[in-house]
């Protein structure tokens, strides 16, 4: 749906809402758990960290029922029309985005972007499916009568190389995240400033704020 | 849309795609078992043989020891303090030290180690003393039919039917990838059970206690089979004995 043309001046230092509460806890939630998991994780597989930490059966337990809530706040999200939302925009993907990722001068605002970039919906796609797939090998190993030891094998190293791809992603994650404070105040606050918004994400900033479309981004977004 | 922008809601599903294709690629994964793992580790093996940084030795490569252990600190013993206790239903309750198992009959083996969740470790080198043998030195009467394994960590706990512990490859392991058990892996002394998944293989063995009915031990508490034969199982097949 396209915003209305109201053509209303913009203050300056505007803000305006970037995440709801929902999927603001969401987010945190899911943050807190795939913190938890990791460093058991580290523990658990690293032989070095094994060999200070001990305590296996502990830390098992706090490894397992993190990875088994890992994907309860996302499912729960589904409840909130403002997550729905989000995910709806996260999972479709556009011509444009497509541009985008080919693009090496992707962030000087030449292709418009919606509410999420294509590296955000690609983030959230990986992170969605790998976190399934953790979870899934992870009940095989877990529950050692349900699968045969075959499979068994399987999962332990489904598990392992998903575990290693998700750290990276994490990483990357969390390391562009830094890279823009606005970025984080979005997902702390809720808010962003206007002017942020109309330049990395200037499609959503025009259907929020009701800005006129800019014809040249437009045009060249077209061809 | 009449703009020509689009809705943020057009395009395709790519997410859900990708979502679902990377569950598709783990429960490939899952099924094929152990021939993926193989197949990356022996694509894997050069690289890493001559990998002067190291770094790939963090990749999970599979078919190395993972290190297990249930508490916060384990004890040192060594040669001098090592002491092995059987006691319960035998005739003489005997205290061996490193040396007198050292002086017993050694068994050379060389079998897998396979752990219950789904690692491992092909073709290890163990060599010790065949646990029947200690169990005669302490002489089982005839009541007894079971074992109580400990471990000097203070908590591990394991058990053994007697036939189960006369079984010919079963060892109070001394020495094991080529030389001796390391404290990490259980030494100076530990249990290594061929035929049973690791969590039969009791490290930091300190005392075998013969008594009249199983006592679970640590694992078997929490789930895992008493008989914890590789093969007859914790939901293994009668494939793949090793």
């Amino acid at each position: 749906m396209s915003a209305p043309e109201t053509g209303v001046p913009t203050e300056a230092g505007r803000t305006i809402d970037r995440f709801s509460r929902s999927s603001r806890w969401v987010h945190w939630l899911t943050a807190t758990l795939m913190t938890s998991c990791i460093l058991t994780a580290a523990v658990l597989y690293n032989g070095s960290l094994a060999v200070i930490v001990g305590h296996r059966y502990l830390v098992e337990q706090i490894h397992v029922y993190s990875g088994i809530a890992l994907p309860v706040p996302m499912i729960a999200g589904a409840l909130s029309r403002a997550y729905r939302d989000d995910t709806r925009r996260l999972n479709r993907f556009t011509h444009r985005d497509w541009a985008w990722l080919r693009s090496r001068t992707r962030r000087d605002g030449t292709i418009e972007v919606g509410k999420f970039n294509a590296g955000q919906k690609l983030n959230a796609a990986l992170s969605a499916g790998s976190i399934g797939t953790l979870l899934i090998s992870g009940l095989a190993m877990y529950l050692t009568n349900l699968a045969p030891l075959s499979w068994r094998s399987g999962a332990t190293f489904v598990h392992d190389w998903f575990a290693l791809a998700v750290g990276l992603l994490v990483v990357g994650h969390v390391w562009m995240a830094t890279r823009d404070p606005w970025a984080m105040t979005g997902m702390r606050t809720g808010r962003v400033p206007l002017s942020w918004a109309r330049r990395e994400h200037a499609a959503w900033a025009r259907e929020v704020a009701g800005d006129p479309p800019i014809e040249t981004a437009d045009h060249r977004s077209r061809t | 849309m009449a703009d020509g922008q689009g809705s943020p809601y057009d395009g395709r599903p790519v997410g859900r795609r990708v979502a679902l294709g990377l569950l598709g690629l783990g429960a490939l994964g899952i099924v094929s078992g152990r021939h993926a793992q193989s197949a990356l580790s022996s694509f894997l093996e050069p690289i890493q043989l001559r990998d002067p940084t190291g770094l790939t030795s963090l990749l999970p490569l599979g078919d190395t020891f993972r290190f297990y252990s249930v508490t916060g600190g384990v004890p040192i013993r060594d040669a001098t303090t090592y002491r092995l206790e059987i006691s319960g239903l035998v005739d003489r309750p005997t205290v061996l030290t490193l040396a007198d198992l050292q002086a017993m009959p050694q068994t050379d083996l060389v079998r897998d180690f396979q752990c219950v969740t789904g690692w491992r470790v092909p073709r290890v080198h163990w060599s010790g003393v065949r646990l029947s043998t200690v169990l005669d030195r302490a002489g089982v009467q005839p009541s007894g039919r079971t074992l109580r394994l400990s471990s000097f960590d203070g908590t591990y706990t394991d058990s053994l039917t007697l036939d189960q512990a006369r079984l010919p490859d079963v060892l109070v392991a001394l020495k094991m990838l080529g030389g001796d058990v390391t404290h990490d892996h259980g030494g100076p002394v530990r249990l290594y059970v061929a035929p049973m998944y690791g969590y039969k293989s009791v490290k930091w063995l300190s005392g075998i206690e013969v008594t009249d009915a199983v006592v679970p031990g640590y694992w078997e508490h929490r789930g895992y089979d008493v008989d914890g034969f590789v093969g007859r199982s914790n939901g293994r097949g009668i494939d793949e004995r090793t």
